[in-house]
C-alpha cells in the first residue's frame, strides 16, 4: 500500500521535481534525513507530520532557503543547487508561506513587487497583478496598506504574488489554517483549477479531511524521516494520523459535569475603544457562562478575541465595573491579580512572552501566575519549595517532558510548555478558566491531553471560555459556540447545531437567516 | 532688509548640518537599524575633514576625509550590530564616546589653526536680487548638496526599487529574508550612507560654519538629527521641515534675546526644541493609521541558514 508511484500515469517520465536523500542538520540535530520525494506535474502532493517532523525544513530547502546538508534536488530530472529563493523562483517554484511574508506598512502592489524579480515597470506589473487576480477569481485592490486587509485578503496576495511568477510548482503552507470554511473552499476551487493547468502543488496541512478532499498523493513525516508516501483517498483519517504519531492518539472523551444555576462568569454589555492603531473595537458583548460548562468562541484571528481576552483578564480595565462579573462579584474595574483572587484563572494565546516570561524558570513562571492565591509567597517571601511543587505537579498531571527539573521557559518546547502553562492554572483549581487557542501550534498528542483538562475541570464545575480557531476543536469541547466578528459576538448556539456552515457564514459577517436563528433559538 | 536677509542666511546655514546627518539617519532607520552613534561620526567627520581641509588646502577634498571617517565609523557599528548581532543602543552609545574622544585626539593638533572656509556660489545679476538673490543663489556647496541630497533620498525611497526593498527591510526582515533579498547587506550599505552622511554633515562645520575646528565643536547636533528623524515619522518631506524649523528657532530666539525681550533666556534656548516637537506632533497628528516607524527597527536579525 505505500511507496506505490501514484496512479501509475507518469512511471515511464520524470517527475518535475525529486528530492533524494535529503538531509539537514543544525549541530547534531537532524531536522530532515535522508528524505525522497517526487513531485508530479497535475497533482497535488500532501506533506503531513506533526509540528518538529521536518516539513518546513523540507520546503525551504526545495524552496532554496537553507541549504541542505547532504543529498540533491532534481529539476526535471537535472540536478540543480539553489543559492537562494529568486533562483527557486526563476525556475518556477513559488511559495506561499505560513506565517506570511508581508509586509503591514506596504500596499499590496508593493508588496507583490518584491515577490518579483523586478524586471518589468511598476506600472505594467500592478496591471498584471489586476489582470491575475480577477482571473483566478481572487479580488485585491492593489493600493491598500496590507495592515488593514483580513487574513483571508492578506493570504490571496501571497498566492496571487506566486501565480505572477506563472510557478510550474507551488508550494503552499499550512493554507487553510486561518480561513473561515467558506474562504477555504474558495481556496480550494482556485487549487483545483491550477491542477488543471498542469501545475505541480505541495500541499502541507494538519487537516486530514482537507488533505483526504484534495490530494492525490500524501508523503508523511515523523521525527524528520518519511514513514509513508500513500494515496489518501484510500486512507482514513484516522490511519493517517497514526501514521503522523506512530501510535494511536487518546480518544477526548467528554466528562459528564454537573451544571452550577448561578452563572459564574457574566459579560453584561462590554464596550471597549481598541488601544493601538490595529486594534479591534469591542462592540456590546454580552455573554453569560454557567459552572460545568464550556463555550467556545469562533472566529477568524483579530476580530476582537485579543481585546476580549485583555478585558476579561484585567489587562484592560473597563469603565463600568457592573460589565465584568466574577462569581457574582463586579470585577470590570479589577487588576489581574485581584480576578484570580476571586477564582479566576487565563491563559493567553502567545505562550512565551505572554503566557510565560520565556527566560525564567518554569518555577519563577509558576509564580508569576500563582502568587496571589497559591500560597507561594509567606510574609512576603517567596516559598521556593511550594514553586518547585506546582512544577513537579503540573509535569506529573500533564506528562510536560523537559530536559531538566526547572529549566527555562524558553527551552520547553511549544506542546510541552503549552501543557505546563493550562496546568499551572488547573491546579489552582480555578472556578472560571479563560483560555485562547489552547492547542494552536501544539501536536495531536499534547493537544488531547489539553483539551481532556480542559473537559475534566469543567466537569468539576468550573466554568470554561474557550476562544479558538479551530471548529473542530470547539465541536469536540465546546457546549455552546459562538462566533466573533469586527468586535461583535454572536448569540452562541449549542454545539450540536453550529454546523460548518453556520458558523462558517457568522465567521465572515452574514447573520444567521431568520428562520435558522428562530431554529437555533429553540435548541 | 538686511536683517531679514542675514537671518534667512544664518537660518540655512545653522540648519544645513542638521539636515545632512537627519537624511543619512532616516535612510538608516528605514533599512530597520538604529544607530545612536551619529553624534560620534558627527565629530568624527568634523576632525578629518578640517583636518584633510587644512593639510591640503581643498575644501573638497576635506569634505570627502569627512565622509570617508564617517564612513568608517559606520562601518565599525555596521560589523558590530549586522555581522555580531550586537545589541544596537549599546553599540551605538558606545560609538558616540569612541567618536568624541578619538576625535579630540586627531584634532588636538589643529586647535587654534584656521582655514579659508568654503566659498559662496556669485552668479552675475541673480546673486544681485535683492533678499532672495544671496539666499537662492549665494549660498554655499554644502547647502545645494543637502537639498539635492533629501530629495534624493525621497525619490530613491518612494521611486525605485532598491528604496522599495530597503523600506521592505525596515518593516519584516523576516519577510524580506524569506523572499531572498540579502537583509545584512542591504543594511550595511544603509548604515554606510548614514554615516557618509553624518560625516559630511561633521564636516560642514569647520569647513564652512566656523573656519576652525575645537574638539566637541557638534555640540550635541547628532543628537537633534536622531530627534528629528523620529518626529518627522521616517518621512524626508516632514524632515526638511523639521531641519528648517528647528535652525529657525534657534537663530530667532538668539536674534530676540539680542533685542532685550523679557523672558528668562533659559526659556528662550530651549523654545527650538519645544517649537520642534510640537510642530512635528501636530504634523503626525494628521496621520492616517498604520504604524509610523519601520517596524523591525533596532532589533537584531540573524538568518538562518
Amino acid at each position: 500500500m505505500f511507496n506505490s508511484t501514484p496512479n501509475g500515469l507518469h512511471s515511464n517520465k520524470t517527475p518535475l521535481l525529486q528530492a533524494i536523500g535529503l538531509t539537514k542538520r543544525y549541530g547534531d540535530f537532524l531536522a530532515n534525513e535522508a528524505i525522497d520525494i517526487d513531485i508530479w506535474p497535475q497533482q497535488i502532493h500532501a506533506l503531513l507530520g506533526e509540528n518538529g517532523a521536518g516539513k518546513s525544513t523540507l520546503v525551504k530547502a526545495i524552496y532554496g532557503l537553507i541549504q541542505p546538508s547532504a543529498g540533491e534536488i532534481r529539476w526535471r530530472g537535472e540536478r540543480i543547487v539553489l543559492s537562494g529563493p529568486s533562483e527557486a523562483r526563476a525556475r518556477g517554484i513559488g511559495m506561499v508561506f505560513q506565517h506570511f511574508s508581508l509586509f503591514d506598512n506596504l500596499t499590496v502592489a508593493e508588496n507583490v513587487a518584491l515577490g518579483l524579480d523586478g524586471k518589468e515597470s511598476f506600472k505594467d506589473m500592478a496591471a498584471r497583478l489586476e489582470q491575475v487576480s480577477r482571473t483566478y477569481g481572487l479580488p485585491l485592490d492593489p493600493r491598500r496598506q496590507v495592515w488593514q486587509l483580513s487574513v483571508g485578503e492578506r493570504q490571496r496576495i501571497e498566492i496571487v504574488r506566486a501565480l505572477m511568477q506563472d510557478p510550474k510548482f507551488l508550494i503552499l503552507d499550512e493554507p487553510t489554517a486561518v480561513l473561515t470554511p467558506q474562504e477555504a473552499d474558495q481556496l480550494f476551487i482556485v487549487l483545483e483549477r491550477l491542477k488543471a493547468e498542469g501545475r505541480a502543488i505541495l500541499y502541507i496541512s494538519h487537516k486530514l479531511e482537507e488533505v483526504k478532499r484534495l490530494c492525490d498523493t500524501a508523503t508523511i513525516l515523523r521525527g524528520g524521516r518519511k514513514v509513508a508516501t500513500c494515496n489518501p483517498r484510500q486512507e482514513t483519517a484516522a490511519s493517517l494520523a497514526r501514521m503522523m504519531v506512530g501510535g494511536e492518539i487518546k480518544e477526548v472523551r467528554p466528562a459528564a459535569g454537573r451544571q452550577t444555576t448561578v452563572p459564574r462568569l457574566v459579560v453584561n454589555d462590554l464596550s471597549l475603544a481598541p488601544d493601538e492603531a490595529h486594534g479591534v473595537r469591542l462592540d456590546h458583548i454580552s455573554l453569560e457562562l454557567k459552572g460545568g460548562e464550556i463555550l467556545g468562541i469562533a472566529g477568524v484571528a483579530g476580530n476582537g478575541q485579543d481585546e476580549l481576552f485583555a478585558a476579561l483578564s484585567g489587562e484592560r480595565l473597563a469603565k463600568d465595573p457592573g460589565t465584568v462579573v466574577i462569581e457574582g462579584i463586579a470585577a470590570g474595574h479589577m487588576s489581574i491579580t485581584q480576578r484570580r483572587k476571586l477564582g479566576a484563572a487565563f491563559v493567553p494565546e502567545e505562550r512565551l512572552g505572554h503566557g510565560t516570561a520565556p527566560r525564567m524558570k518554569l518555577s519563577e513562571n509558576a509564580l508569576l501566575t500563582g502568587h496571589a492565591a497559591s500560597g507561594m509567597v509567606r510574609h512576603g517571601f517567596i516559598d521556593t519549595a511550594a514553586t518547585l511543587k506546582t512544577v513537579d505537579k503540573a509535569t506529573e498531571t500533564f506528562d510536560v517532558r523537559k530536559a531538566k527539573r526547572d529549566p527555562e521557559a524558553a527551552s520547553l518546547s511549544g506542546g510541552n510548555l503549552q501543557k505546563f502553562i493550562v496546568g499551572r492554572e488547573i491546579l489552582r483549581n480555578p472556578a472560571v478558566l479563560v483560555v485562547s487557542q489552547p492547542t494552536w501550534g501544539v501536536d495531536a498528542g499534547a493537544a488531547a491531553v489539553i483539551r481532556q483538562a480542559l473537559l475534566d475541570l469543567a466537569a468539576s464545575g468550573a466554568a470554561v471560555l474557550v476562544t479558538s480557531q479551530d471548529l473542530d476543536e470547539l465541536a469536540e469541547i465546546a457546549d455552546r459556540i459562538a462566533v466573533m466578528f469586527h468586535g461583535r459576538l454572536s448569540r452562541p448556539l449549542a454545539t450540536s447545531e453550529a454546523t460548518r456552515e453556520k458558523l462558517g457564514l457568522l465567521m465572515g459577517g452574514s447573520s444567521l437567516d431568520p428562520t435558522e436563528a428562530a431554529h437555533a433559538a429553540r435548541a | 532688509m538686511e536683517l531679514v536677509e542675514a537671518i534667512i542666511l544664518s537660518v540655512l546655514a545653522a540648519s544645513t548640518p542638521l539636515l545632512i546627518a537627519a537624511t543619512g539617519e532616516l535612510v538608516t532607520e528605514r533599512s530597520g537599524v538604529l544607530n545612536l552613534g551619529v553624534e560620534g561620526m558627527m565629530i568624527m567627520g568634523a576632525a578629518c575633514g578640517f583636518a584633510g581641509a587644512w593639510f591640503t588646502g581643498s575644501i573638497v577634498i576635506g569634505a570627502l576625509c569627512g565622509i570617508v571617517a564617517g564612513i568608517l565609523m559606520s562601518l565599525i557599528f555596521a560589523l558590530m550590530t549586522l555581522g555580531l548581532a550586537v545589541n544596537q543602543v549599546a553599540t551605538g552609545l558606545a560609538l558616540t564616546i569612541l567618536g568624541v574622544g578619538l576625535s579630540g585626539l586627531i584634532g588636538a593638533g589643529l586647535v587654534g589653526e584656521r582655514i579659508t572656509p568654503a566659498a559662496h556660489l556669485d552668479l552675475p545679476v541673480l546673486t544681485g536680487i535683492p533678499l532672495i538673490g544671496r539666499v537662492v543663489f549665494g549660498e554655499d556647496a554644502f547647502v545645494y548638496v543637502s537639498l539635492a541630497l533629501i530629495i534624493g533620498v525621497w525619490w530613491f525611497l518612494y521611486r525605485t526599487r532598491a528604496g522599495l526593498v530597503l523600506r521592505a527591510c525596515g518593516d519584516n526582515h523576516v519577510s524580506a529574508h524569506a523572499l531572498g533579498y540579502p537583509v545584512l547587506r542591504i543594511r550595511t550599505f544603509a548604515v554606510m550612507f548614514g554615516g557618509a552622511c553624518a560625516g559630511l554633515a561633521g564636516a560642514y562645520l569647520p569647513l564652512a560654519y566656523t573656519p576652525f575646528f575645537i574638539p566637541g565643536m557638534t555640540a550635541g547636533r547628532g543628537w537633534i538629527a536622531l530627534a528629528l528623524v523620529v518626529f518627522s515619522s521616517w518621512r524626508p518631506g516632514r524632515l526638511v521641515v523639521g531641519a528648517y524649523l528647528f535652525g529657525a528657532v534657534t537663530i530667532l530666539q538668539l536674534h530676540a534675546q539680542g533685542w532685550g525681550i523679557g523672558v528668562p533666556s533659559q526659556f528662550m534656548s530651549a523654545l527650538p526644541y519645544l517649537a520642534t516637537v510640537i510642530v512635528l506632533v501636530l504634523l503626525s497628528r494628521a496621520r492616517t493609521g498604520g504604524s509610523t516607524a519601520p517596524a523591525a527597527l533596532g532589533t537584531v536579525f540573524v538568518p538562518d541558514r
